[in-house]
């Protein structure tokens, strides 16, 4: 097996017995990566110099015998809105083309201290809005299984370049699905941790309640080392859970006995297309032949979901991208044409005899924000940050902000009924396998409602994870989505584990 | 003020708090700093940045809230109050909304003057929030660019929000007194005007007295920008009389108008119309995701309560009370700080009696270091020392007009009393040395006698001065009780 | 319930600080049209004594002990203003204040 196909906890052993240096396997990715990019375009930058470096730094220490950490010279790539001390972190807008961070994020450091090697910063949905990476502003990427396909998103180039073997770890994030719908669309694992789990500090904020940070990877125990890494409390996050991290890396591969497995009828309903219902089923079977009972269950305000994600969602990332106003950073338009157009409308205006007008028009400030925000943000963007403001305004958020924090905890209450008498919620992650680039984009509430088996996790706070589990006639990945009670992502794991004991959809690759 | 309005005021007042601090990061407070050096990723409002709560900051909200009889209720959350400012990094600023850390208090105002009668002022609330940066302003022509320095930003401001129940600008000040005294014994806030640590908008307007059965009420105005107590009494007074003006002019009321803001010329002594923000009141409150919740139980609250210094209204009754000096006295120590109180009980316990002390602390002490511009804890002479002097008085060994000269000469050297009155020769004349002198100065003023045998009184005075020339350390009382006493035997 | 008119978007842009062209506008107008009656959904849900929820997890007290850090040098914390000058960031003249 090539070095850029093995996954991280096989690399490890080889590190560790030193049949491989960190050098080798890194030049080895930053190979596959210059080779296929040009044609997937899953990194917005490669990081060689540095990512060398590091490799060669933690070769020494291994030789020298030095105590490393548990990802010591193992290629890992960062989704381009965590927070790189010194290197441009752009979440894939205009408005952060140059922002280069004093500091780095939480998630970023701990990778550090366990010796990952940091090989570059994938590309995304702009602010990690969207469902298919075509909202970035700064880079196209292609599904690797079929380059006129999108990879999913927001986390898209996290998950194409897992599934092109560029790299064996991937750090993604996800707000309403962007971890579990790209690991669906591109064949590989991807795992949201309980909220909590892992410290936002430094993940530039989408939605602060429901946003969390979680491992991307192609195989169940690689997934589970990369969430040991980097999970824990973090004093620099207010909502990050203090209690203990378990070894995810220790229980594994241990098989869940007497697993009771929850199907939620709604989700094998209308809109479910039939190639995905048919490979999600058969993996529902494939765990009952392992002795898990399957249940139906009911969770009746799921249908819901949609609608107060996208109102939740968007209000607090209104207000989260307040902050790129251009005054302390970021885009900022340029000033002597505003301040000419500015005059030109007033001149307009006072000639016309319009004082009403002239009243109302922008000063200088208010218009530079307006301007370097219309630059700065792509259409899906400014689309949220309008709803956002629109349901938070007064007279509006009652109705809408205010209805849908209660129906959040009405699902949240679904969910804490139903984990009573199931251990996984299994079905579909999304309703399609990936599609054409370009197809839905004229459609914003269509491609808002393919997130309607993954936003209420996000919801309710809970963890769940997508595992390939078959393929389509098309040869397209189909992910299956499991969801567990809240900091049992070790239950998701063992399940997943077993599941790629039993069968080898995880180990098919694209043809590059 | 005038008998055909009342004047309705209400005022809102920022104080900063004491810590060393931020709210939500760990920065430094300090005043005074070169421009954005005291600034990190979370006050900078960096993308990626989260706010973490500063304990301290609420430990002294809540000291503050039971200062001012507020109630604490168990539940209380961050909300963000989104309006862009470029001071205002984030485009929020973290506050509390709908369930602030505290409300429905009150604060007692008195004069001891009677300008007033005593009253309680109702507070609606007190809630925890951040402040802004600083905004520098090119001042002569208002083109150049606008410099934005973030070290303010973050830091911990206590807003207090009275009820609008002071009728005068008398009572107004006499409310901002109180309050920043509390806040000062409490050690909650240094409340520095200049440096900006207590601000107060003030919302005024005027129930005119009219023949109808219903009072006419005049629209609101807020007044920004007073940078004193004495600018806000000004300014509140100005107001009245222009909005006075103004409604006999337009006969615009409550109901015609909505509330407007106007900032203090304290150069003009004028209020001006200030340009409104726009769509300001739509400030989108919405619970902050990024912060936790805070709950406080009945047990904690009490426990502060318990531990809370005795506050300036007690300790102005206790000194009345259970010293008998005159409220007016009491008023003026109190109000120079706790330190002035320590002063003043020590040196009334050690010399035994109040009033002197009262007198002596009021007249030399404070004379002194206003004269000097020094702060109470300045004061170079101790407590203990004092008392020395004023017992030396009591016992008779030194008059009054000679102790001013040895507590002046206490001032300039670090030398106790005792030694400065041997220094002068001061020292006490026994009865039978004063015996001898009386005798002796009556003697040789046969014409003295005969007058005080006639009941006239002032004869005495002119035997004091020519005892005083023999012995300056006579005691005058003394000497004039025994010419008096020997005067009657001849 | 209630439509969402262009003048609504065109203040909702004002309050967003967001400068939007006339073509936008319009398709702004349909977009979240069409998007918030979808979301309108939730009014046949009955919600009558449910608390809202604004946290994923129900945490609370979450302090920091007042204990200063070092800030960050003034160089890195202008350094990616889009306009300064050696200790300030700048922007235009904020008129009437």
């Amino acid at each position: 097996m090539a070095l850029y196909e093995a996954s991280a906890t096989q690399l490890l052993s080889q590190l560790e017995s030193g049949e491989v240096t960190s050098v080798e396997v890194t030049k080895a990715c930053l190979e596959q990566i210059r080779k296929h990019d040009g044609e997937v375009g899953a990194f917005l930058k490669v990081m060689d110099d540095k990512a060398l470096a590091k490799a060669e730094e933690v070769d020494k220490k291994r030789k020298a015998g030095e105590a490393v950490g548990m990802l010591a010279g193992v290629p890992v790539a960062v989704k381009d809105l965590l927070c790189t001390e010194g290197e441009v972190t752009t979440c894939a807008s205009k408005m952060l083309e140059n922002f280069v961070p004093p500091y780095s994020s939480t998630v970023v450091k701990k990778l550090e201290q366990a010796d990952a090697v940091i090989i570059g910063k994938t590309n995304m949905d702009e602010f990690a809005m969207g469902g298919s990476t075509e909202n970035s502003a700064l880079g196209k990427t292609r599904n690797p299984w079929n380059t006129s396909l999108v990879p999913g998103g927001s986390s898209g180039g996290a998950a194409a370049c897992l599934a092109a073997r560029m790299v064996p770890l991937s750090i993604g994030t996800d707000t309403g699905g962007s971890i579990r719908q790209p690991a669906s669309f591109c064949g590989v694992v991807g795992l949201k941790p309980t909220y909590g789990r892992v410290s936002r500090f430094g993940l530039i904020a989408f939605a602060s309640s429901l946003d969390q940070i979680g491992p991307m990877a192609r195989t169940a125990e690689d997934t589970a080392l990369f969430l040991e890494a980097m999970s824990g409390y973090d004093p620099n996050d207010s909502t990050s859970a203090n209690v203990p991290c378990p070894l995810f890396t220790q229980t594994v591969d241990k098989p869940l006995e007497g697993l009771r497995i929850g199907l939620v009828k709604e989700h094998f309903g209308e809109g479910l297309n039939g190639e995905v219902e048919k490979a999600v089923r058969e993996a529902v079977a494939v765990y009952e032949s392992m002795g898990a009972k399957v249940v139906d269950i009911s969770l009746p305000h799921n249908k819901y979901g949609i609608a107060t994600y996208y109102i939740i969602a968007p209000s607090e990332a209104s207000s989260n991208l307040a902050r790129f106003d251009s005054a302390h950073y970021g885009h900022r338009c340029d000033e002597a044409t505003m301040l000419e157009e500015l005059k030109a409308e007033e001149d307009a205006l006072r000639a016309a005899g319009k004082e009403a007008e002239l009243k109302k028009l922008d000063t200088p400030l208010i218009r530079m924000y307006r301007k370097s925000r219309a630059e700065g943000f792509g259409p899906e963007v400014k689309r949220r940050i309008m709803l956002g403001t629109y349901t938070l305004s007064a007279g509006y958020y009652e109705a809408y902000y205010l209805k849908a924090l209660k129906v959040r905890r009405l699902i949240r209450e679904d969910y804490d009924k139903a984990f009573k008498s199931v251990d996984i919620i299994m079905g579909p992650t999304a309703p399609n396998p990936a599609f054409a680039a370009g197809s839905k984009t004229n459609d914003p509430l269509a491609m808002y409602l393919e997130d309607l088996y993954t936003v209420t996790a996000n919801l309710a706070g809970i963890p769940a994870i997508s595992v390939p589990c078959g393929m389509t006639s098309e040869g397209l990945p189909v992910g299956v989505h499991m969801q567990a009670p809240a900091l049992e992502e070790d239950r998701l794991l063992r399940a997943a584990y077993m599941f790629q004991k039993a069968t080898d959809w995880h180990s098919k690759s694209p043809s590059m | 003020m005038s008998d055909q309005y009342d004047i309705i005021i209400g005022l809102e007042v920022h104080v900063q708090l004491q810590t060393k601090t931020k709210l939500f990061c760990r920065c430094s407070t300090t005043f005074g700093a070169s421009p954005n050096t005291q600034t990190c990723p979370v006050c900078l409002g960096m993308p990626g940045s989260l706010p973490v709560m500063n304990r301290e900051a609420f430990q002294l909200a809540l000291k503050t809230a039971c200062a001012l009889n507020l109630n604490v209720p168990r539940f209380t959350k961050w909300d963000r109050k989104n309006y862009y400012y470029p001071d205002l990094p984030k485009g929020y600023q973290i506050s509390q909304f709908d369930l602030p850390m505290s409300e429905d208090g009150f604060l007692l105002i008195r004069d001891p003057k009677g300008q007033f009668e005593p009253k309680k002022v109702g507070i609606i609330r007190a809630h925890l929030e951040e402040d802004a940066g600083k905004s520098m302003h090119d001042e002569v022509a208002g083109k150049a660019d606008t410099r934005i320095d973030l070290n303010r930003t973050g830091t911990p401001l206590l807003e207090i929000v009275s009820q609008p129940d002071m009728r005068s600008p008398l009572e107004a000040k006499a409310y901002l007194n109180e309050l920043k005294l509390i806040l000062t014994y409490l050690g909650v806030s240094d409340c520095n005007m200049q440096e900006g640590s207590l601000r107060v908008d003030a919302n005024v307007n005027l129930h005119i007295k009219s023949e109808e059965p219903k009072k006419v009420a005049t629209p609101i105005v807020e007044i920004k920008n007073m940078n004193s107590f004495r600018a806000v009494e000004r300014a509140i007074a100005y107001e009245a009389t222009r909005q006075f003006d103004e409604w006999q002019e337009t006969g615009k009321t409550i109901k015609d108008a909505p509330k407007t803001t106007r900032g203090w010329d304290d150069a003009a002594q004028i209020t001006r119309p200030q340009r409104e923000k726009e769509e300001s009141s739509d400030y989108r409150y919405f619970p902050d995701p990024d912060l936790a919740p805070v709950t406080t139980t009945a047990e904690e609250v009490e426990a502060i309560q318990t531990a809370l210094c005795e506050l300036p209204m007690a300790i102005r009754d206790r000194l009345h009370d259970g010293y008998g000096i005159p409220e007016y006295d009491a008023d003026v120590i109190v109000n120079q700080g706790q330190i002035a109180v320590d002063y003043y009980e020590a040196l009334a316990l050690k010399t035994g009696d109040a009033k002197m002390s009262s007198n002596w602390v009021q007249q030399d002490v404070l004379r002194v270091l206003k004269e000097r511009d020094l702060e109470f804890d300045q004061f170079p002479i101790t407590a203990e020392r004092l008392a020395t002097l004023l017992k030396a008085i009591m016992n008779k060994e030194i008059d009054t007009t000679r102790a001013k000269d040895v507590f002046t000469q206490m001032l300039e050297s670090d030398k106790d009393a005792p030694t400065i009155m041997a220094e002068m020769g001061i020292e006490k004349v026994d009865d039978s040395a004063i015996d001898d002198l009386a005798r002796e100065v009556l003697e040789a003023n046969p014409k003295a006698v005969e007058d005080l045998k006639n009941g006239i009184q002032k004869a005495v005075g002119a035997l004091i001065g020519q005892a005083k020339k023999k012995n300056p350390n006579i005691d005058p009382g003394t000497f004039r009780a025994k010419c008096i006493e020997l005067v009657k035997d001849m | 319930m209630s439509s969402l008119t262009r003048e609504d978007v065109e203040k909702v842009s004002l309050l967003a600080r967001l400068r939007l062209s006339e073509d936008e506008l319009t398709k702004m107008t349909e977009q979240m049209s069409q998007i918030v009656n979808y979301v309108e959904l939730l009014n046949e849900v009955n919600t009558d004594d449910v608390e809202p929820m604004a946290h994923a997890v129900e945490q609370y007290n979450v302090f920091a002990e007042d204990v200063p850090h070092q800030s960050l040098p003034r160089e890195a914390a202008l350094a990616n203003a889009p306009k300064s000058d050696s200790e300030c960031f700048r922007v235009p003249a904020v008129l009437g204040d």
